[in-house]
């Protein structure tokens, strides 16, 4: 097996696209080496992205922010501008375990993974967040919900990588949050996710909104209806009770060693409801 | 040579205080060494093939590929080790068969579960030797399997072992049986007792199987030589077992094995018995170099042995005013691979609590595809006390009487005639159980959602085969050789300061060293809580030898009587109406001239320690349900035990934390997954789920001390005791936050929240 | 197969060491360099024991290729005392007793450190969570966390 640390995207894409599907992107390495030891992935050629500047960094641009696959769960938490904007997606890259993980994770190999209960995920896609693209083919762009298409499989075609993550701007009194059950307090994948996104008007009443289950189906879902629950609504115990009907009809779970189909079902309601309630409270904190 | 030394009041200065560890610095800076820190030229890196399948008969094992692969040194399979007698041997608190020994290190006709080992290579590195295994062809021949332990027990269950037939059933049953071996402990009349009673509670209980977590897998390095003898460095709780195993399965007398332990990284009970150890001799005899051989976390799991999981049946008789008439269970555990599950144990733990004219206990031994169980911290007791204590707290309940004072009522002392056959001496239950109702977390306000429990534990403690040098150096310091295993940093401590305190020096100049197995006599493992108790017994016998020496050198160097001579604070004094007077000598200065007046003063001891006492403990715990998803949080936790006398109280108190650390993780989330194939799941610390800081809170501790009478100062064992209650005081704490009984261990979300769901249905 | 070569800085000292690419940096640590202090007790980030840093930024070990080490600065526990003079976390661990085996010891200490130097006056509540990642069996953790708030203290001067 070899290992190539390129200094250029360009570089990068080339190395991803002449090795004929045998080779793998190393970003923060806290999946893909446990894949490596345990003979789940056997790949040629390595492509460690880390040294690749707009792959590391994080931009306010245009009112929204551009966060770079590659910038680590630590150098996130620690930006304050981004978490004061987006403490919901902050929310999420929190619990990718623990301190040690996070200081190498990132949002790109926890998206690109590809596991339905990646931790980052429903929030970016409650966030609106667009992934950038770069390949062999050029450049283009993603919604987040569209790039992974169920456990361990993503859409995108060979030599292609997450450059970044495209964040809109913020609109007043708006609010994000997100909440994913554990037996334990850390150091658990997550058994159900939710992820609230939503904006309030002058009035209080929610304007738009957007609603992301995690791990209660082969990818992370964009939830309409439960969304749907909230807008024109106060955010009240009856939106809130719509709400949660709504996210837990949405699920098409599994059983395993974490939870059951029904206790996922059960609680992806119950954390929609609490999310949204967090969220709430964020956007009428926020000017 | 005694084997008791009767507990005497004394002032004393050293003992009960808090100096620093011996080994503290090594620790703390990456110094100290573990199994798997230790290397030595030339050494190749040994790897096990394990079986996939949970049962299957092995039809053949061919490993020429994986012999030819450049690197490849040596491979070994069950053609390389000798068939072992029907023969028992202790390792800890539970016996083994060595017959089941070498098949358990190697299989031979048959892999009995997922992980088995089934053939081992050593080669030039760690990714040769993993080449080496995929080259390995086994043919199995795969057959059915069974896990569960109550399907195991049925007729017609798929069987493990075609010649097992029912220990302990009159007549000797005429078929097979996963069923070992049956037991029964009891004294008086049940039925009588059950027809007295004026309300009866019976209750079933689950509970699965929990690994004990020791963070450092196993770990060794064997070297043997061409004249036939070998050098073993391991992680062990038990240098000398360690030996005997070795030497028997490889068929090498005891002689020929020097075993080194290294420092341990946990062990709980989880190394008291060999792994990879002989497999590393034979192939460093195979390939005349030294080979290492480190488990991965996944082999710890797949290949160790866990404590069982269970099934038990308790039966409680009480009449109105809270006096118990019967007592009765059935506990029905799992051995896994092969027999020897500590329910005799379990058995002799369950009810010992308390004064019971009426008891019965039956247990079974039953063999089912998984790892052969080894011992956890005292083994077996936690899972029939989560039965037992919870049918006391639901009786009390059912009474109105408060949860203590049902426990004071019927509580063991000093004098109650146990169930299992000796009659109890002096103990502490009562003491712990007013203890914890004095405490200020028995009258704390609780919330909603919240409740507490109580819950209450006893270990019998053992003694056994232990031995110690203890040599005065030329300059006033002395050396004290142990040979039993520090797993935990406070012994060795504990013993330097008894040594320190009969000496009446500073405890800077007993270095406490535990040795190799060349160094002194047979020591038994560090298990049953006996280290502090026996080795301490031995160390005090040592000590008061070195001062009959230390007086009778005076007496000489001095020309007085040796009735004259006193020892005093570290000195040589004249003796009160001794008769003679003269200049009184230091340690030092009889010391630097020991050489010249007769040789080294020393002091020994080989003891097979007798008159452990048993602990007894009293925990109180709080909790919080999220009645929305199950979630259970500790809030609240605190420890009552009564260790006899705390020689070093702050190792005491983190025995009490650590233990009842233990059994939170047991409580709430450890199990071990299997799938329909008979596979482990969990194989990792991702999904075998332990606490982790954020988990628990602070452990309070309050340690009672009713002295020992068969030790110098007073020790009880302490450190198996706090693992006990945990299960059934969180059990109980759940029944009184939301008014739910759990019967099935672990408490995890789902579980909790499908009774929480059920009671509302069946409500409705 | 032939072996990559790394160029790094340990504990301060400039070491270089041969590597096979899939070696992690804990492997490499150990094995090449018998800088034994850093353990492994599971391989797949669950229990920091391996925990070290790398450009003062916590991680564990067994998550990171040997090969990614090349002009890092690495910070294991060999480098924590300075010669024979203990850092107070390190004297902290001895006097409260927050250690029994001592095999997460190093990975915790590592940990606490990097928390204390982000972090000088932690709650106990921002401590377990911080020190979630490295998990212990011997302790309930009861001590650890005292030593650690006990040696912010010192440290702070308070």
């Amino acid at each position: 097996m070899r290992y190539e640390a390129p200094k250029t995207l360009e570089q990068a894409i080339a190395l991803l696209a002449g090795a004929n599907g045998q080779a793998k992107v190393l970003a923060g390495g806290t999946d893909v080496l446990i894949q490596l030891r345990s003979n789940r992935a056997a790949p040629d050629l390595l492509v460690d992205i880390k040294a690749i500047p707009e792959m590391k960094s994080i931009v306010a641009d245009a009112g929204g922010y551009r966060v770079g696959a590659a910038v680590t769960c630590m150098e996130l938490i620690e930006n304050e501008t981004f978490a004061r904007a987006w403490p919901g997606v902050v929310d999420g890259v929190k619990y990718i375990g623990s301190v040690q993980v996070k200081g190498r994770a990132t949002m790109g190999g926890n998206l690109c993974n590809a596991s339905p209960a990646a931790d980052s995920v429903p929030a970016l896609i409650a966030a609106g967040a667009v992934a950038q693209i770069a390949g062999p083919q050029g450049r283009r762009e993603a919604p987040v919900e569209d790039v992974v298409l169920g456990p361990g499989r993503t859409s995108l075609a060979p030599g292609e990588l997450v450059v970044s993550f495209v964040l809109p701007r913020r609109a007043p009194h708006s609010g994000d949050a997100y909440l994913r059950f554990t037996p334990r307090t850390e150091m658990d994948i997550a058994v159900a996710g939710a992820a609230v996104n939503l904006t309030l008007d002058g009035k209080g009443v929610c304007s738009s909104a957007r609603v992301s289950l995690g791990a209660v189906a082969a990818r992370a879902l964009l939830v309409p209806a439960a969304a749907a629950a909230l807008v024109g609504t106060k955010v009240d115990e009856a939106a809130l009770a719509r709400l949660a009907a709504a996210a837990s009809a949405a699920c098409k779970p599994i059983d395993d060693k974490r939870g059951t189909k029904e206790y996922r079902i059960k609680v992806a309601g119950v954390l929609a409801r609490r999310a949204a309630k967090i969220a709430l409270e964020r956007a009428r904190g926020q000017g | 040579m005694p084997t008791t030394l009767k507990y005497q009041e004394k002032d004393l200065k050293l003992v009960g205080t808090r100096p620093p560890r011996p080994d503290g610095v090594d620790k703390v800076t990456g110094r100290a060494r573990f199994g798997a820190d230790y290397n030595l030229p030339g050494q190749l890196i040994g790897k096990v093939l394990r079986s996939p399948h949970a049962h299957a008969r092995i039809k053949s094992i061919d490993t020429a590929a994986a012999l030819a692969l450049p690197g490849v040194k040596a491979v070994v399979t069950r053609d390389d080790f000798a068939e072992m007698p029907d023969e028992m041997a202790a390792v800890g608190e539970l016996m083994i068969n060595f017959r089941d020994v070498t098949r358990n290190m190697m299989a031979r006709e048959k892999a009995l579960y997922d992980g088995h080992p089934v053939a081992a290579v050593a080669a030039v590195s760690e990714s040769v030797a993993r080449a080496a295994l995929a080259l390995i062809r086994v043919e199995y021949e795969v057959l059915p399997h069974v896990i569960d332990v109550v399907e195991a027990m049925q007729p017609g269950a798929p069987l493990l072992h075609e010649d097992q037939f029912t220990v302990g059933v009159k007549p000797k049953p005429e078929r097979p049986s996963n069923i070992a071996k049956r037991l029964e402990f009891g004294r008086g009349d049940v039925a009588a007792g059950f027809a007295q009673a004026e309300v009866i509670v019976e209750r079933e209980f689950n509970t699965k199987p929990v690994h004990q977590g020791y963070i450092e897998p196993q770990a060794c390095l064997a070297s043997y030589s061409a004249d036939g003898q070998a050098e073993l460095w391991t992680s062990t709780q038990g240098h000398f077992v360690f030996r005997a195993q070795c030497a028997k399965v490889l068929q090498m007398e005891v002689s020929k094995i020097r075993v080194t332990p290294t420092e341990i990284g946990g062990g709980f009970g989880g190394k008291n018995n060999i792994y990879n150890e002989a497999l590393a001799i034979a192939l460093s005899r195979k390939s005349n170099r030294p080979v290492k051989m480190v488990m991965t976390r996944e082999e710890v799991f797949r290949g160790t042995g866990p404590t069982p999981g269970a099934n038990v049946k308790v039966k409680l008789g009480c009449t109105r005013d809270g006096r118990i008439t019967a007592a009765q269970a059935e506990l029905n555990f799992q051995a896994g691979a092969f027999p020897g599950s500590p329910v005799n144990q379990a058995s002799m733990c369950a009810f010992t609590r308390y004064d019971l004219a009426n008891v019965q206990v039956v247990g079974n031994d039953v063999t089912v595809n998984r790892p052969k169980v080894a011992a956890y911290r005292a083994p077996g007791a936690p899972i029939a006390v989560f039965g037992v204590e919870s049918v006391v707290d639901e009786m009390a309940k059912k009474l109105g009487i408060d949860p203590i004072e049902f426990r004071l009522k019927n509580a063991a002392k000093e004098g109650t005639q146990t169930y299992y056959g000796p009659r109890l001496g002096p103990i502490g239950y009562i003491q712990t159980l007013e203890a914890a109702r004095a405490h200020a977390h028995y009258r704390a306000p609780l919330g909603p959602n919240q409740g507490r429990g109580v819950a209450t534990g006893f270990w019998f403690n053992i003694g056994n085969e232990t031995t110690c040098a203890l040599n005065l150096q030329e300059d006033g310091t002395l050396t004290l050789m142990l040979g039993t295993i520090d797993v935990a940093g406070g012994s060795r401590a504990a013993m330097a300061m008894m040594v320190a305190e009969e000496l009446g020096i500073e405890f800077e100049r007993v270095r406490p060293v535990v040795g190799d197995t060349a160094a002194l006599g047979f020591n038994f493992l560090t298990a049953g809580s006996r280290s502090t108790f026996a080795s301490g017994m031995a160390s005090v016998i040592a000590a008061r030898q070195v001062i009959e020496k230390l007086r009778a050198r005076v007496a000489k160097i001095r020309e007085v009587p040796l009735e004259a001579v006193a020892w005093k604070d570290g000195q040589a004094r004249p003796a009160e109406g001794g008769g003679a007077q003269f200049a009184p000598m230091t340690l030092a200065e009889i010391a630097k001239m020991a050489g010249k007046t007769g040789g080294t003063i020393a002091g020994h001891a080989e003891i097979n320690a007798q008159g452990a006492g048993p602990g007894f403990g009293t925990h109180i715990v709080d909790v919080e349900v999220d009645r929305e998803t199950g979630w259970i949080r500790i809030l609240r936790y605190t420890v009552v035990q009564d260790v006899g006398k705390a020689i070093h109280p702050a190792y005491v108190e983190g025995q009490l934390q650590g233990g009842a650390a233990q059994g939170i993780g047991w409580a709430l989330n450890e199990e071990y997954f299997y799938g329909d194939d008979g596979v482990l799941q969990n194989p990792g610390f991702l999904d075998y789920r332990m606490p982790v800081a954020s988990d628990l809170p602070y452990i309070d501790t309050v340690i009672v001390e009713v002295p020992n009478p068969n030790h110098p100062y007073g020790v009880r064992g302490c450190g198996e005791v706090p693992i006990i209650a945990p299960m059934a005081a969180i059990a109980n704490a759940v029944e009184n936050a939301i008014g739910l009984r759990l019967f099935a261990q672990p408490f995890s979300p789902p579980r909790v929240l499908k009774a929480i769901e059920d009671a509302a249905a069946a409500r409705d | 197969m032939s072996r990559n070569h790394v160029s790094t800085t340990v504990n301060g000292d400039r070491v270089e060491f041969l590597c096979e690419t899939g070696q992690t940096l804990l492997e490499a640590l150990r094995d090449e360099l018998r800088l034994t202090g850093t353990k492994e007790g599971c391989g797949t980030g669950d229990c920091g024991a391996c925990s070290v840093t790398v450009d003062g930024r916590l991680v564990c070990a067994c998550l990171m290729l040997a090969v990614e080490a090349e002009d890092k600065a690495i910070q294991t526990i060999e480098g924590m005392a300075a010669g024979e003079a203990l850092h107070p976390l390190q004297k902290k661990f001895i006097e409260h007793a927050a250690l029994q085996c001592g095999i997460c010891t190093p990975g915790i200490l590592i940990a606490a450190r990097a928390l204390l130097e982000r972090n000088p006056d932690p709650s106990e509540s921002e401590v377990r969570y911080w020190l979630a990642g490295n998990l212990c069996r011997c302790t309930g953790y009861h001590k650890i966390v005292d030593a650690v708030l006990d040696a912010a203290r010192e440290m702070r001067g308070a």
